[in-house]
């Protein structure tokens, strides 16, 4: 299923809105860097709050999005990672050790607006 | 599940226990007054159920008679069974014990014996069947009444110490976006599972950006706990909220040293006080004092 991905001033939101399959993850992936630089994007932000899982090839996909995205000037922030998927997550070792992360949406939103 | 409670009494043929039953319950019911007042004098003497009044003792005990009457003639514990479950949940927050519970039924057991021993003491053939058609009865009625009390008892302490484990782990809303989370004692695998769960729900909840765990009462945990701690930090990030450590005695920290946590990843500050200021700091609060001239101009009621 593909994810919408939004443009709102400078930033972009792909917000993710049922199970991706590992394709889906890479096809999204490419999708916003691509868009970044051809919007002069600032800001990106992956809204995981619809996952009830995130597997290791998703962290590592949303780790390489990011640091991607980062390369080509922009900042990303995964928002809405749900409290059991977060500590599943770090039980694995699934840590996004170095990814900016908001509670939502609204929080991500600052989290861009207050770094420009 | 309790079958056996559904069947009558059976033992010397179901057809003569019955009618012998039916015979013994309605000398009972006959002399009930009687009975029934022995019977609350020999409690009250033997210094039972100290914990209600007399005239509650009373009350109850005609509805235990009555009761006790019934479940005898008709064989069936139902009505008897859940009558018990009931008086316990009255009388457990009393104080009562287990053993006076135990003794009164056993006591209403005796008074019943004597006066049927009054009754048919002329026949005693007669006597020998009542007696093997009631003390098989009134045993299972004895049990049932135990068992009831007691399991009501379990309930109570296990829904008591769900409510303590809740209790143990508050996460407190201290400012906008700020929140704290006390640990108080022993943390074993279990509290630290929960810690978890509560804290990770609390930040969703309240929208919490920064937490902060005080570690003051807690002397020294395992290296277990240590790394379940230092995974909290980091799923607490995850959703997007910063967690500083404080009060961490020398004990634990040489426990997180030795497992070799990454300092980058744990915020500590050495008190309480000194992380809701680095929390405020994050959050970009400002606590000032009022000045020394207002307080003097505008003295504060309270």
């Amino acid at each position: 299923m593909a994810v919408p991905i939004l443009k709102q001033g400078e930033n972009l939101i792909a917000s993710i809105q049922s199970a991706l399959t590992d394709t889906d993850l890479v096809t999204l992936r490419d999708a916003l860097v691509d868009k970044v630089a051809a919007l002069r994007i600032r800001g990106v932000i992956v809204d995981v709050t619809a996952l009830d899982v995130l597997d290791s090839f998703a962290s590592r996909t949303l780790r390489d999005l990011a640091h991607m995205i980062r390369l080509r000037g922009a900042r990303t922030v995964i928002v809405g990672i749900q409290p059991e998927v977060a500590f599943a997550m770090v039980q694995l070792g699934l840590t996004l050790e170095d990814i900016p992360t908001a509670l939502d949406l609204e929080e991500g939103l600052k989290f861009l607006g207050t770094r420009r | 599940m309790r079958e056996p409670e559904k069947r009558s009494i059976p033992p010397i043929g179901d057809e003569t226990a019955t009618t012998l039953l039916s015979e013994l319950a309605a000398h009972l019911r006959e002399n009930r007054t009687l009975l029934r007042q022995e019977w609350a004098q020999r409690i009250t003497k033997a210094k039972l159920l100290t914990a209600m009044t007399e005239q509650e003792v009373f009350t109850e005990a005609t509805a235990v008679y009555d009761q006790y009457v019934e479940a005898l003639e008709t064989g069936t514990f139902e009505a008897l069974q859940a009558y018990a479950r009931n008086l316990s949940e009255r009388i457990i927050p009393r104080g009562v014990e287990t053993n006076e519970v135990v003794g009164i039924v056993l006591l209403l057991r005796d008074v019943l014996a004597r006066s049927l021993f009054a009754k048919y003491q002329a026949d005693f053939a007669k006597l020998n069947r009542i007696l093997d058609a009631y003390e098989p009865a009134a045993n299972r009625i004895a049990n049932t009444v135990a068992v009831g009390f007691v399991q009501e008892r379990e309930r109570i302490i296990r829904e008591q110490q769900e409510a303590i484990r809740e209790l143990s782990t508050p996460v407190l809303q201290v400012r906008e976006r700020l929140l704290i989370l006390p640990i108080i004692g022993v943390i074993d695998p279990q509290r630290a599972r929960q810690l978890t769960e509560q804290l990770l729900l609390g930040i969703r909840a309240t929208r919490g950006r920064v937490v902060v765990i005080d570690l003051t009462g807690v002397a020294a945990i395992d290296s277990s706990i240590a790394n379940h701690l230092v995974q909290t930090v980091e799923a607490s990030r995850l959703l997007g909220a910063t967690v500083i450590v404080t009060g961490l005695s020398p004990a634990i920290a040489q426990t997180l040293v030795n497992i070799g946590v990454d300092l980058r990843k744990m915020n500590t500050v050495g008190d309480l006080q000194g992380g809701i200021e680095e929390a405020e700091r994050l959050l970009g609060y400002r606590v000032t004092q009022l000045s020394a001239r207002d307080e003097g101009a505008e003295p504060r009621s309270g």
